[in-house]
Formats: C-alpha cells, sequence, structure tokens
C-alpha cells in the first residue's frame, strides 16, 4: 500500500510531471548551465539537494507557519539552504562552483523548488515531501543532462568532457542553441508522451470491449459492430 | 567616462541582453509574452523593481555588509529585500493609480521570483566595471551611479526582449504549426531566431 503510494509520488515527479519537459519550470538555469554535461548535472544535483532539504523542512514547519505568510517564510528557507549549498560548493568543489556562477544564488528562485513547496511539501507529511524532493529534482537532473548530452555533443564534439569528435558545430554552445535544442527536447517528449497515451488509450479499449465480445450479451456488441461497419 | 557608459547602454541593452544571452528572466518571457500590451506592462514593471532593487541592494551590499563581514548573508538579505519592494510598490500602485493596478497588479507578484531582479543585483557585486561589461577599460571602479544605469539599460533590454517576442507570438497564435511543437516549443524556437540576432551584437 504504502510502497504503491510512495512510488507514484516518484513516478509523477520523475516523469509525469517533469520539471523541466513537462511544467517547463527552472527554464533560466536549464538554458544557461546545459553547455556541457557535467556542468548541467551538476546544476541538477544542486537543485536536487536544495529541493529535497527544502522540502523535508517546509513539510515539519507545515503547521507551524501562518498561511498569510508563507511564501516568505518559503523563500527564506530557500535562502539558507542554498546560501549553505553555496558555502559547501565553494569548499569541496570550487570548479563547479565557479562554472556555475551567479546562477548558483539564482537557485532561490528557481520556480521549481518554490512550486513544490506550495504545491506540496506545505501539505503533505514529511516522507512524502522528501520522496518528492527527490524524484523531482532527480527528474529534473535527468533532463538538463540529456540536454546537456546533446548540446556538448554537438557544439565541442566531446562526451562528459571527453574528447570524441573534431566535428562541432558553435551554433548549439551559445545562446541560440540552448534556445534551440530546448524547444526541439519538449516537442520530443511531449510527442512520446501523446504517443504512449495514445497506446494505453487503445489497450484499455481492447480491455473493455473483450468481456463485451465473450460476455453475455452478444446482440448488444453486434449492433454496435455492424454500426461500426 | 562617457565610453563607459556608452559601452554600459550598449551592452545592457543589446549584447548582453538579459533575457537572451544571458537567460535571465526566462519565466516571463515564456509566459507573459502572449500579447505585446501585458509584454510591455510586464517589461515596464521588472525595469521599476529592477532599478528600486538596485538602488537598495547596493548601499546595503557595500555600506552594511562589507563593513560587517556578513556578506555571506547575502541571498537571504536580497531576496527579502526585493520580495519587500515588489509588495511595497503594489500598494503604492493600488493606492494612486487604480488604472494602472489593473493593468499591471496581477504581474508583480510573479515579479518576486523573477531570477533577472536578483541577477542583476548579484552580477552588480564587483569591483571593476570591466568585470561585467566587456570592452571598459580596466581599473573603472564600480560605484552606485554605473550600478543603476546598469539596472536601468538592463531593464530596458528586457523590455526590448519581451515586446520583439510579443509581437512575434501574436503572428505564430494564427499559423498551423504540428501539433506536437505547439506551445512552448515553437516559442521556444522563435526564441533562438531572435537570440541568433542578438548574438551579431556580441560580434561587432
Amino acid at each position: 500500500m504504502n510502497a504503491k503510494k510512495y512510488g507514484k509520488i516518484a513516478y509523477d515527479g520523475l516523469v509525469t510531471n517533469n520539471a523541466t519537459f513537462k511544467l517547463v519550470l527552472g527554464t533560466c538555469s536549464t538554458l544557461a548551465m546545459s553547455t556541457s554535461a557535467v556542468n548541467s548535472f551538476g546544476m541538477g544535483l544542486s537543485v536536487t539537494v536544495v529541493l529535497l532539504l527544502s522540502n523535508v523542512i517546509i513539510s515539519l514547519l507545515r503547521k507551524i507557519i501562518p498561511n498569510t505568510v508563507r511564501i516568505p517564510a518559503f523563500v527564506v528557507i530557500i535562502a539558507t539552504m542554498v546560501t549553505l549549498l553555496r558555502m559547501v560548493l565553494d569548499k569541496y568543489i570550487p570548479d563547479l562552483y565557479d562554472s556555475m556562477g551567479v546562477f548558483l544564488p539564482l537557485i532561490v528562485v528557481n520556480c521549481v523548488i518554490l512550486g513544490r513547496a506550495e504545491a506540496f511539501a506545505s501539505k503533505r507529511p514529511v516522507i512524502d515531501s522528501a520522496i518528492d524532493g527527490v524524484a523531482t529534482g532527480l527528474g529534473l537532473t535527468f533532463a538538463l543532462t540529456f540536454i546537456g548530452i546533446i548540446r556538448e555533443f554537438l557544439g565541442s564534439g566531446s562526451f562528459f568532457g571527453i574528447q570524441v569528435t573534431d566535428f562541432r558545430i558553435g551554433f548549439f554552445t551559445n545562446a541560440a542553441g540552448a534556445f534551440f535544442v530546448y524547444g526541439i527536447c519538449i516537442a520530443l517528449f511531449v510527442f512520446v508522451a501523446n504517443k504512449a497515451e495514445q497506446a494505453r488509450r487503445v489497450k484499455k479499449m481492447r480491455v473493455l470491449r473483450k468481456p463485451a465480445a465473450i460476455g453475455p450479451l452478444p446482440p448488444v456488441t453486434e449492433s454496435s459492430e455492424r454500426e461500426d461497419g | 567616462m562617457a565610453a563607459t557608459i556608452f559601452l554600459i547602454v550598449i551592452s545592457a541593452v543589446f549584447s548582453q541582453n538579459f533575457i537572451l544571452v544571458k537567460f535571465l528572466g526566462i519565466c516571463p518571457f515564456l509566459g507573459v509574452s502572449k500579447k505585446t500590451n501585458s509584454a510591455l506592462s510586464m517589461g515596464i514593471a521588472v525595469t521599476l523593481v529592477m532599478l528600486l532593487a538596485t538602488l537598495v541592494t547596493y548601499p546595503l551590499y557595500t555600506y552594511i555588509m562589507v563593513p560587517l563581514k556578513i556578506e555571506y548573508l547575502e541571498i537571504i538579505f536580497f531576496i527579502f529585500v526585493i520580495a519587500a519592494l515588489v509588495q511595497m510598490l503594489e500598494k503604492i500602485i493600488e493606492k494612486i493609480s487604480p488604472a494602472l493596478y489593473r493593468s499591471m497588479g496581477i504581474y508583480l507578484p510573479l515579479i518576486t521570483t523573477n531570477c533577472a531582479i536578483l541577477g542583476v543585483a548579484e552580477l552588480l557585486l564587483v569591483n571593476d566595471v570591466s568585470e561585467i561589461v566587456s570592452g571598459v577599460a580596466a581599473g573603472i571602479n564600480m560605484n552606485l551611479g554605473f550600478a543603476l544605469l546598469y539596472a536601468l539599460c538592463s531593464g530596458l533590454g528586457f523590455t526590448l526582449a519581451m515586446l520583439l517576442m510579443g509581437g512575434v507570438r501574436e503572428k505564430l497564435e494564427k499559423l498551423p504549426v504540428a501539433k506536437c511543437m505547439k506551445g512552448f516549443p515553437i516559442t521556444m524556437v522563435a526564441a533562438c531566431f531572435m537570440a541568433m540576432a542578438f548574438y551579431v551584437f556580441a560580434l561587432l
């Protein structure tokens, strides 16, 4: 029972409500940080950490924070988490800290985090919120890394920093390429999601039709089939 | 001096455009650019808040936080200042001009989580103008005047990009677009072409 519920929360965060491709939230950091796969992976994980911590804390405090001042309270909690993350990255992973630049403090205003706090963590128990935070964060990390891999491969001919070919198209590493690749990726996600939805509907129809065809009411099916024909 | 001012203006409005080159403030760019009118209102509101936020955060950082050695609290302080400013501005506009409030009011709360505002406040925390504006000779110290000019021009660049996008999207609505490209994807591709156009300014 519980496992099923947690599984659904995780699946929603990872796929159904994918922050980057489905909800199109947190676009600024997605576009800016996806120049290389390593950068986008680092950005994704940073957002995941902040999302997990802020979701857990907000969920714990959800009965204490008055409803009228909840947004400022959430923002302060998230800002504190980002400040902590910034100190940790500055000390232990200075390369990532440098490459993220101004987009590290801007995690505070990443709409994904405030969105999850408002829509999920402020209403649900701690474990649910923690799972939701990790799932949403990982969904975002996968999406970011996917865009990062494409842009890095086409733009500088490498894969996670390892040089693969000499072939490169500068377009993909600059701003215009970011918009282009992101747009195409969203279109691809929508296309696949639509196809999956269609397949599911067809399957459902078959399941519904089957008992009717061999069930106790043959005349009805016959008439309906005749109408179809 | 004049050259520095000129370079700051060109850089902030065109060659380092906040939306199309720096990727700051993409959410309102995609969300509120369906109509030229609303795009213009959003642009003006953002420019105003950017200017006010810089007017408060830059002195706050330089004259209070640095002497007290609490620079590490900048994110929390800045976001609080911006949230308070936006709230204040909303109330003031509501009192002074109800008509303006009706047309602009719904965009104001959104500005708090607009990364362009926090972005400009963070970007301006440099000692030398040449660190954020390419082409300026090194050694020109950052001061409040330059900071305000940079914020104003960034806001204007933001408004320009919003307006252009609003115009493009009004036309885009009427075009037959493949089902999976409808909405965000086609907007992104349109933004891609605009970004290419702006990239030329950076090459000059």
